[in-house]
């Protein structure tokens, strides 16, 4: 069984994202960059099911600048076995980032892709579910628990009531909830490693897909700020603002 | 405008995001169908013709829609999409699994969130945890969003005499099934739809001293929530989380013990009316965000927090 997982380059999860002055964006200059925390989780998975005997080779896939190529790099020194970046400056919607997917996936032919559920920065959580719909593929979307069979795949699901449990026919995609892994640390000997590890790059046009954005973002501007209350300095003084104060109890 | 909206229920109730969803719809126009797909669903098909402000409601009943699986239901939305110029669904874990799947199909975008509609085609959508707002202007004829609960109140669940209509099922795609599920059982409000929410972290120590949150939400009517440290340590079920990826919630009241408010976990509360902080730590940066802080050993002031509700209790 081959994999492929799908791993984008993101403001890292500490940074303190602000508008730029404009509205034009978000400040990305000299901000610290770092794979997708869920797509490491992805990675991870994928690495688990090979070290289990199922799975045979691992292919890690970004979109974007050239610079994706450390994304790339990470995920090949956690274990993933070669990468392939499609190149691109322009900017790419998750409609788009869908459809070069599925041209990565009629040549790659994997039985299963793992992306991860959510990009911390634009927050979408629709890439999988896209992808899966281009391909005619069944979803096990938000997996806490990944269990491979015959010919299947059980996918138990981080739901709002609690966890769900649903059979795919492979192949087919998973998206990486929080609580599916903890994805390991890369070690320095890996990072030399990962960067024999073949890596091949494309270009949009190579893949014949039309990655023409279907939003456009009008502004972009910081919510008001919440203002610091006070302290009180007892349970007793804190339930009476709560009562006399606020009415809320 | 032709407005569909994908109502949430579990064949038996209709979830309460769905009528939030549906004032965001009549926000957008008057043209308002509800779709209702399950299996054995008609009493919720009933209960959604009685919002305020539906004008239909479309019913699919099989068997494969009891689970609402992504699959099916974006096959059977896809059937129905033609003349609808907006499809909505609540930014649920359900939603969110099933439209983008249905944006895909239709070869539209989909839009995640939206917390304001500006226009038939303009909405304003958060970012980066909620640190920025994106609006964004759509250019596909079908605007295809999931749209945030706490942003928009609820519609009346009377007041409408929406006719109901049958719609045929789709052919069941037969590539996924239902194994089953494990359903956090509780008698507390739900989370989104809690009027007052106390929520726990890693500060809680371990699963069991949650007791001490339950009984003071007992006493307040409130649901209980967690930060995601405290459901990664499996002090309490997945569910719980509040964040950027778990629940968003901005209940009258939210207290927040032991938590030490990370960004993640602000995105999903800070719109909260009133806010409250037990903390020993008078540097955590839950108190920038809180209307009331107090820096106490939460195992101290959470038993006098239930005393003191007692005493206000007895008071009357
Ligand atoms: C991709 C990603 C997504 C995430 N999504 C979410 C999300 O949706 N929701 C979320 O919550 N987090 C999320 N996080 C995690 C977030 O970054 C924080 O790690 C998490 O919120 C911390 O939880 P905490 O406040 O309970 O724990 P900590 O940060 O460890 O804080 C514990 C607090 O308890 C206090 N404390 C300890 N003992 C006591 C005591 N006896 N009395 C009083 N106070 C005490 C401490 O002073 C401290 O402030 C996400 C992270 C990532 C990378
Ligand atoms: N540019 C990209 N490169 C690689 N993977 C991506 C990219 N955009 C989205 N993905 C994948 O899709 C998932 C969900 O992203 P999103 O739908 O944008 O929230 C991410 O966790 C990644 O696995």
């Amino acid at each position: 069984m081959k994999i492929l997982v799908a791993v984008k380059r993101v403001v890292d999860y500490n940074v303190k994202v602000r508008a730029k002055a404009d509205g034009t964006g978000v400040e990305t200059a000299n901000v610290k960059m770092s794979m997708n925390p869920f797509d490491e989780i992805a990675v991870e998975e994928a690495i688990r099911l090979q070290e289990a005997g199922k799975a045979q080779e691992i292919v890690a896939i970004s979109l974007g600048v050239t610079a994706c190529q450390d994304t790339i790099r990470t995920a090949l020194a956690m274990g993933a076995d070669r990468g392939i970046l499609v190149e691109t400056d322009a900017e790419l919607q998750p409609l788009a980032v869908a459809k070069l997917l599925k041209a990565a996936v009629e040549k790659e032919k994997p039985d299963l892709v793992i992306l991860g559920k959510q990009a911390i920065d634009d927050d979408a959580n629709q890439t999988g579910q896209m992808l899966a719909a281009l391909l005619g593929w069944p979803q096990g979307t938000f997996a806490s628990k990944v269990e491979l069979g015959d010919g299947t795949v059980n996918v138990t699901r981080e739901v709002d009531g609690g966890l769900e449990t649903v059979a795919l026919k492979l192949p087919a995609l998973v998206t990486a909830d929080l609580r599916l892994n903890e994805p390991r640390f890369v070690k320095l000997p890996n990072i030399m490693k990962a960067k024999k590890k073949p890596l091949e790059v494309l270009k949009p046009a190579d893949l014949g897909v039309d990655i023409a954005p279907r939003l456009v973002t009008l502004k972009v501007q910081e919510p008001p700020k919440r203002q610091a209350g006070i302290k009180v300095g007892s349970v007793a003084e804190l339930v009476d603002k709560l009562h006399n104060e606020a009415h809320v109890i | 405008m032709s407005i569909l909206v994908i109502a949430e229920h579990d064949n038996v109730a209709l979830k309460p995001a769905t009528l939030n969803t549906v004032t965001a719809a009549t926000q957008l126009g008057e043209d308002i169908a509800v779709l209702v797909a399950g299996h054995n669903c008609g009493a919720v098909a009933e209960a959604a013709a009685q919002v305020a402000g539906v004008k239909k409601v479309l019913i699919a009943d099989a068997p494969h829609y009891a689970h609402q699986l992504a699959e099916n239901m974006a096959a059977l939305v896809v059937g129905l999409a033609s003349g609808h110029t907006h499809i909505l669904a609540p930014a649920t874990a359900a939603g969110k699994n099933t439209l983008p799947r249905v944006a895909a199909l239709l070869d539209v975008a989909q839009i995640t969130d939206v917390i304001k509609i500006d226009s038939a085609d303009t909405f304003v959508r958060p970012i980066y945890a909620g640190n920025v707002l994106a609006t964004v202007q759509s250019k596909d004829a079908v605007k295809v969003m999931t749209v945030r609960g706490t942003a928009f109140p609820a519609a009346t669940v009377t007041g409408g005499s929406a006719a109901i209509e049958t719609v045929a099922p789709a052919t069941d795609v037969g590539v996924s099934s239902f194994v089953g599920q494990q359903l956090t059982q509780s008698d507390r409000p739900e989370l989104t739809a809690a009027r007052i929410i106390v929520s726990g972290g890693r500060g809680m120590g371990n699963g069991d001293n949650f007791k001490l949150l339950e009984d003071v939400a007992d006493k307040l009517g409130a649901a209980v929530g967690a930060s995601r440290a405290a459901v990664d340590a499996g002090f309490v079920p997945n569910d719980y989380q509040v964040g950027q990826t778990g629940k968003v919630v901005a209940p009258t009241l939210y207290v927040a013990v032991g938590i030490s408010g990370a960004i993640q976990h602000l995105a999903g509360m800070k719109d909260s009316k009133v806010i409250v902080a037990i903390n020993k730590d008078e540097e955590a940066p839950i108190f920038q965000v809180a209307d009331y802080g107090l820096v106490a050993d939460l195992f101290a002031a959470v038993p006098e927090l239930s005393k003191e509700l007692d005493k206000l209790k007895a008071a009357g």
